[in-house]
């Protein structure tokens, strides 16, 4: 998987985190994987279409999704409620809209998908048909984990551009 | 969460009266704290852009803040068919996803500005104050300046 596709996922969970937990996320692992993923906490999938297809998965530990909930809802959230996977949502929402944006504003063209929560069959699906990258962020209040899958479907519009023949 | 000077309309003075559209509840109950800090009213929420016309038509608010990427209707074709029937509306973008393209068609569409997520208050006050000082609605320091 191209690293220049996925270093800006990584700049925008990073910069996200850093606004709303007010402290950063180091990266603490990174693998590959082919077999289908197991979700470690509660996670949101993001699918995008166009020049660049696949999906990206945020799965957050449920001490850090409890937290990032607390944060979104103004007040304590216990890990056990449901809407602390809302918020997961809402941040994936975050992390995967700024990470696009850089990536449509340098010639990719796709579309986002809104993002819905990964339930177990999704779960079981997620890997099986193409090879994801799982980046694991260490924040202060848990763990965090970026898995992405995509495939470059075609040329940024800029690269058709003529070339000059001297 | 920080107080700001409350933004009113120029014409009665009363709160600036907002409508949210976003597919998120967290988004929604986000953005409400920080109209209720900027000193406004909620009149609306909507999940999708359908139920968005629907509840600009029910409510006729001073302001819109509208994400792009919901389910049914996006945001972008719910500004466009909100400005045809009101071409007063003043809609504000509040999305993630911020490339130049999508600013610009919801620019073309009708919409006023954009902000991107995660909102900034102080930022997203002080676009909101352009946004409405634009159309005679306006903050207490913005009316001082146009009194002069």
């Amino acid at each position: 998987m191209r690293m220049d596709l996925i270093q800006p996922f990584i700049g925008s969970l990073d910069a996200v985190l850093a606004e709303m937990m007010k402290a950063p996320a180091n990266i603490a692992d990174m693998t590959m994987e082919e077999e289908g993923y197991c979700r470690k906490g509660t996670a949101a999938v993001v699918a995008f279409n166009g020049q660049i297809e696949g999906r990206i998965i945020l799965d957050m530990d449920p001490a850090a999704a409890a937290y990032v909930a607390g944060l979104l809802a103004g007040t304590e959230v216990d890990p056990a409620e449901p809407m602390v996977s809302e918020a997961v949502c809402e941040l994936a929402n975050m992390v995967i809209g700024n990470a696009v944006t850089q990536l449509n504003d340098r010639g990719f063209q796709f579309k986002v998908l809104p993002p819905s929560i990964l339930n177990e069959e999704q779960c079981a699906k997620a890997g099986q048909d193409s090879e994801a990258t799982i980046l694991c962020f260490e924040t202060q209040h848990g763990v965090v984990y970026l898995n992405i899958a995509m495939h470059y479907l075609a040329r940024r519009s800029h690269d058709h551009a003529p070339v000059a023949v001297a | 969460m920080k107080q700001f000077e409350p933004l009113t309309r120029k014409f009665d003075a009363q709160p600036v009266r907002y409508l949210v559209v976003d597919d998120s509840v967290f988004a929604r109950k986000s953005l409400a704290r920080l109209i209720e800090s900027f000193g406004g009213v909620l009149v609306g929420e909507a999940g999708d852009g359908v139920s968005a016309i629907a509840e600009y038509t029910r409510t006729k608010p001073d302001l819109v803040l509208m994400d792009i990427t919901m389910p049914q209707m996006e945001g972008i074709e719910a500004v466009e068919r909100i400005v045809q029937e009101h071409p007063e509306a003043r809609i504000v973008m509040v999305s993630s996803v911020g490339y130049q393209d999508n600013i610009l068609a919801a620019l073309q569409k009708g919409a006023r500005h954009f902000v991107q997520k995660p909102v900034k208050p102080d930022a997203l006050y002080e676009i909101i104050r352009y946004v409405l000082n634009d159309d005679g609605v306006t903050a207490p320091a913005a009316a001082g300046e146009n009194s002069r």
